[in-house]
């Protein structure tokens, strides 16, 4: 398994991510060392095997419909790198 | 330049497919416990640590939203899932706090439903529902001056996803679906269906083919069209998007598939720009909930909450009542207008065509001054008109037994709307009652004929026409109490009379 | 060096037990606020060189024990009233700066307290301060701290393991009586079998996880770093339990977890799994873990050797697994509502740059990693294939606890290594997590207890894996096996060449 450096840019742009060239090629690198390792598992017969993304047996773990006071909007907005009137402000939403 | 091609679009078949999202009427919203009343709330005022997707904190489900997924789902013909699980849905934007949506995704709470379509022409047709799945509503974000400005009270409002497969083949065909839908909706009391206010949100999937890529199983590309307000709105885009694919076709070129936005002023689809470049959304299970189990118990007792919906109603109407199409399907689009003409024919009674005249009288003069109250074309406000069913049939009842006549109850009526009073108060009060003392009838017709020696002539020489001038003349000088029956039959007898 | 604390006629109130310590209060021998006030001069006398705390809340502190001092007077006897704990800096305290060891979270100030913490509180804690972690409790060694590394008490060059490192540390250099950790993969387990203490990751869904800031959502649990098990039992008794705020948390009620403490483990049938001996572990850990098993035969445990088959197979599906799960846990940093912004001005430009930024290496490892176990194409043969694979290693465990009632393993296959040795080389230190790991995936429990020294005179651990909900199992062998013993009346040397 050997991961390019255009893949680890397309990672790095679906999580959001911004690297610096030398992040880039030592990603690659690293993230083919771990997935090479993790080809272990591709052995395992899986065929019939469900999997596991919760551990616990629950099902239908509900709440009431019942409002309850949150937070008022300075506290909202308290740890809010910037805000203005009421809102969350961030820098305009368009590019390219 | 689009109405020259029109001609041509039997060449063309239309397909759409719908993605219909609802607010559900939920007290507190989807995962936490913060109010959903954020209409006209100043920003950011109905959140919490949960919905502002604070590190650490974690979902909860709402089970009214549950049910009331369930119960749409139900209502629209679906089989409802034995396992739900949420999902999340990865994708970045500054109005979707933890960077995923909770959603659902392989195993959807409801699927395979079907709706059947009443088109105005009488024909139906049958739309598939793919599926129908809940989730969580994002906040929403307003630009300006090179800034946005996000506002988090409706992020984690319950979002309910319909989704239709590619059955509708017209512009009208949506448009009855919608209006079907949102009418199935508010019967069930889960939304209130208000496209206006964001509470119904309509996303057709538009896409033209030839009879050849029909033969062969084969779809155009797809135009998602997004932003739409109204279901005026939903019609004259997808009208508007099949034309202009036809012309491209038709002029050599290829529909791109492209997301598009309404522009409402110029009746237009416009290209919109991408949020975001990627498309991948990562689903995978949502770890913090478990997932949902739904027993045959459970969901039997949702179905038993179900209330008659729409479509069994109009047929018992036609059915039991003999109403007529026309007024039956005015009368059950909104529960709310159902269940007023129930109340005033339980009032009036069911016999000698009672429900028909008392549905004459509602969809004719009632929705008439709902109409003209300035509050919008909304036939809810039904709810809070000061009649009462029982009112409106002791009005009725008060024509029937010719105490008054049919226009003077036009006339009763709109004092009722306006004050709310009984009607035998109203008539009494004003003095309404009908005349139907032959003697004052006679004393009208005699001084009548006296007065137009003229016209009497001409009405003994032959010109029977003038009958409907004196009878005019008669109710006038009544002030139109006079019962138009006696008042005719006296009339006739004394212009016979030679 | 090492001393015998018990050679010393009395402890200093910084060395005693948080049971100790409660006996203390409760026989009016010394106050909370006196028992603090000295927990709080260890800590300006050693955490200079040990930096296990991110920051000390020194004035809230003697302020919580003023208050249990009052409500002892009143009358009060709360199950912690007046104990002073540290508390991990992954979990969300109200007022009081929580940023996971990251750049990214600097300067947030949760408005609410984890449960765990919530309870903590309830029950009379004075919190002393949070303690230092790998960057999203993501590492092994509190390297991936954004702020410091924490040094291991036993050796100043050594790590304390991690993630809850500082936790360790902390408790280990007697600067806490005990401490809140956190566990995704071992980071309770692992840091205390280096620096020589107990660390109890209770089963799945056995302590709430609201608050606790998500890496890993279905491995995540919040565990206790003590001096002894009876502590640990103590710290349970208080977390445990249901609440309506984390709908993964199991309803069944908490027991009494310190009556589980009966020193008798007759009968109690141990497994030796095959596969927790392996080539490349440190001899003397091998040799300690074995010893130790022995010793709880001798006490008249039965000793049975069984097979976890997928063991091998735990570590790349806990790395596709958890990071799956991290890359949309950790998405939410995107500097709108909370904690960093780089500040540039396009929107998704600003996304991009503050996470770039704000994260450090490992955690953007593991989100890239996670990202691409997720992403189109690669679904089924990473994550869908490793939560398989899960199944299949928590089979193992339910197979295997139909043999036995206890797992005796190492916790780490080596005693603390150095800082720097392992940071350039990601499998190698993921390779420390090896044995712990796998009660994650399965849901289980596990402690480890100190189990003896190394050459160098590190400490090491014992781990005992229980089945789900088994923690009175674990925590009655782990107590039986520490009354036999003394190694957790070694008090560590707080040198090295850091000092």
């Amino acid at each position: 398994m050997h991961l390019t450096q255009e893949e680890v840019r397309h990672v790095a742009e679906l999580a959001k991510l911004r690297l610096t060239e030398a992040e880039v090629r030592q990603y690659a690198a690293q993230l083919s060392a771990i997935l090479d390792y993790a080809e272990r598992i591709q052995e395992v017969d899986t065929s019939s095997v469900p999997p596991t993304p919760y551990v616990l047996g629950l099902e239908n773990v509900m709440r009431d419909d019942e409002p309850q006071p949150g937070l008022d909007n300075e506290a909202a907005l308290s740890n809010a790198p910037d805000s203005a009137n009421g809102f969350f402000r961030v820098r305009a939403v368009f590019e390219e | 330049m689009l109405a020259a091609t029109t001609k041509s679009d039997t060449r063309y078949e239309l397909v759409v497919g719908m993605e219909v999202h609802v607010q559900l009427l939920t007290r507190s919203k989807m995962f936490c416990r913060c109010a959903t009343d954020y209409a006209g709330a100043p920003p950011n005022t109905r959140v919490c640590p949960v919905c502002l997707g604070m590190p650490g904190t974690l979902p909860v489900i709402n089970r009214d939203a549950v049910e009331a997924t369930v119960k749409t789902g139900l209502a629209l013909g679906c089989e409802i899932a034995e396992t739900a699980v949420f999902a999340r849905k990865n994708y970045t934007y500054p109005d979707l706090p933890k960077g995923y949506q909770i959603s659902q995704f392989e195993l959807p709470l409801c699927i395979h439903g079907r709706v059947d379509v009443d088109l105005p022409d009488g024909s139906t047709s049958p739309i598939r529902v793919r599926r129908v799945h809940l989730e969580e509503d994002t906040g929403r974000s307003v630009h300006e001056g090179g800034y946005s400005y996000v506002d988090l009270n409706r992020a984690g409002v319950p979002l309910m996803e319909i989704v239709t497969e590619a059955d509708i083949h017209s512009a009208e065909q949506a448009y009855a679906f919608l209006t079907g839908l949102r009418s199935v909706l508010r019967y069930l009391g889960v939304s209130s269906g208000d496209m206006e206010k964001g509470a119904m949100r309509c996303e057709p999937n538009i896409s033209v083919r030839t009879p050849e890529q029909k033969a062969r199983g084969e779809y155009g590309a797809k135009v998602e069209v997004k932003n739409l307000n109204s279901f005026r709105a939903v019609r004259s885009a997808i009208e508007y998007e099949m034309r202009r694919q036809i012309d491209v076709l038709q002029s050599g070129g290829a529909v791109e598939q492209v997301n598009m936005g309404w522009d409402e002023e110029r009746q237009r689809t416009v290209l919109q720009r991408t949020k975001e470049s990627s498309d991948d959304y990562r689903y995978f299970p949502e770890p913090d909930l478990p997932p949902l189990a739904l027993s045959r118990a459970w969901v039997d007792e949702i179905r038993a909450e179900l209330p008659e919906l729409p479509g069994a109603k109009r047929a018992r109407y036609i059915r039991d009542w003999g109403l007529r199409p026309t007024e039956a399907d005015a009368l059950t689009g909104e529960s709310l207008v159902a269940c007023f003409f129930e109340g005033a024919v339980a009032a009036y009674g069911e016999e000698d065509g009672k429900p028909q005249r008392m549905a004459n009288w509602i969809t004719g003069e009632l929705f008439r001054l709902i109409y003209a109250d300035g509050e919008g074309q909304d036939l809810r406000q039904i709810a809070d008109v000061r009649i009462a069913p029982a009112q409106l049939a002791a009005l009725l009842a008060l024509i029937d037994d010719k105490t008054i006549n049919p226009n003077t109850g036009k006339k009763v009526l709109d004092i009722m709307y306006a004050t709310g009073d009984d009607p035998q108060d109203i008539v009494a009060r004003e003095g309404l009652a009908m005349v139907s003392d032959t003697s004052v009838i006679d004393e009208a017709v005699a001084s009548i004929l006296a007065a137009n020696p003229a016209e009497l002539a001409r009405y003994r020489g032959g010109e029977t026409k003038l009958f409907g001038f004196f009878m005019g003349q008669v109710m006038r000088a009544t002030q139109g109490k006079a019962d138009p029956n006696a008042a005719r039959q006296r009339l006739q007898e004394l212009l016979d009379e030679a | 060096m090492t001393h015998d604390k018990t050679a010393q006629d009395k402890r200093a109130l910084h060395e005693l037990t948080i049971h100790a310590a409660l006996e203390g209060m409760r026989s009016g021998e010394f106050t909370s606020v006196q028992l603090t006030q000295a927990l709080l001069d260890r800590i300006a006398a050693v955490d200079g060189n040990v930096k296990a705390y991110l920051r000390v809340t020194a004035e809230k502190a003697l302020a919580q024990a003023e208050k249990a001092d009052r409500r002892r007077a009143a009358g009060d006897d709360a199950p912690l009233l007046g104990a002073p704990l540290a508390i991990k800096d992954v979990l969300a305290t109200s007022g009081v700066e929580t940023t996971c060891g990251s750049r990214i979270l600097q300067g947030f100030m949760p408005p609410y307290t984890a449960t765990a913490v919530a309870r903590l509180n309830d029950a009379g804690m004075v919190m002393l301060g949070k303690t230092n972690t790998d960057e999203f409790a993501m590492g092994s060694s509190t390297e991936n701290s954004a702020f410091f590394t924490t040094h291991n008490p036993w050796d100043f060059d050594r790590v304390p393991g991690g993630s809850s490192g500082g936790s360790a540390a902390a408790v280990a250099a007697d600067e806490a009586l005990g401490a809140l950790g956190t566990d995704t993969g071992g980071s309770v387990r692992q840091p205390a079998a280096l620096c020589g203490v107990v660390g109890l990751k209770p089963s799945y869904g056995r302590v709430s996880r609201f608050g606790l800031i998500a890496y890993g959502s279905s491995l995540d649990q919040i565990g206790t770093l003590t001096k002894d098990v009876r502590d640990a039992a103590l710290l349970l008794n208080v977390i445990a339990g249901s609440d309506p705020l984390d709908s993964t948390c199991l309803e069944t009620p908490a027991p009494d977890y310190t009556a589980a403490l009966t020193g008798d483990v007759r009968g109690l049938r141990i497994g030796l799994p095959d596969e927790y001996f392996i080539d490349g572990m440190q001899p003397e850990v091998e040799a300690s873990v074995r010893q130790a098993v022995a010793e709880l035969e001798r006490l008249g445990a039965e000793v049975v050797r069984i097979s976890l088959p997928n063991t091998d197979k735990a570590l790349p599906v806990y790395y596709l697994a958890a990071t799956a799960e991290a890359s949309a846990n950790l998405a939410r940093y995107d500097g709108v509502r909370f904690g960093y912004s780089a500040g540039a001005d396009s929107m998704f430009e600003n996304i991009r740059r503050t996470r770039g930024e704000g994260f450090g290496a490992e955690v953007k490892r593991r989100i890239m990693l996670g990202t691409y176990a997720l992403s189109a194409g690669y679904y089924d043969a990473y994550y869908l294939k490793a939560q398989q694979v899960r199944t299949l290693i928590k089979r193992d465990f339910e197979q295997a606890f139909t043999q036995v009632d206890v797992i005796a393993a190492p916790t780490s296959p080596t005693t603390a290594f150095r800082i720097g040795e392992k940071v350039d080389d990601p499998i190698q230190m993921y390779l420390t997590d090896i044995f712990t790991i796998s009660a994650n995936l399965a849901g289980v429990c596990a402690v480890s207890v100190p189990c003896g020294f190394d050459k160098a005179n590190l400490p090491i651990g014992m781990q005992l894996i229980g089945p789900h909900l088994g923690e009175e199992t674990i925590l009655r062998a782990a107590d039986a096996y520490e009354r036999a013993t003394d190694w957790q009346r070694h008090a560590p040397a707080l040198t090295g060449r850091a000092s």
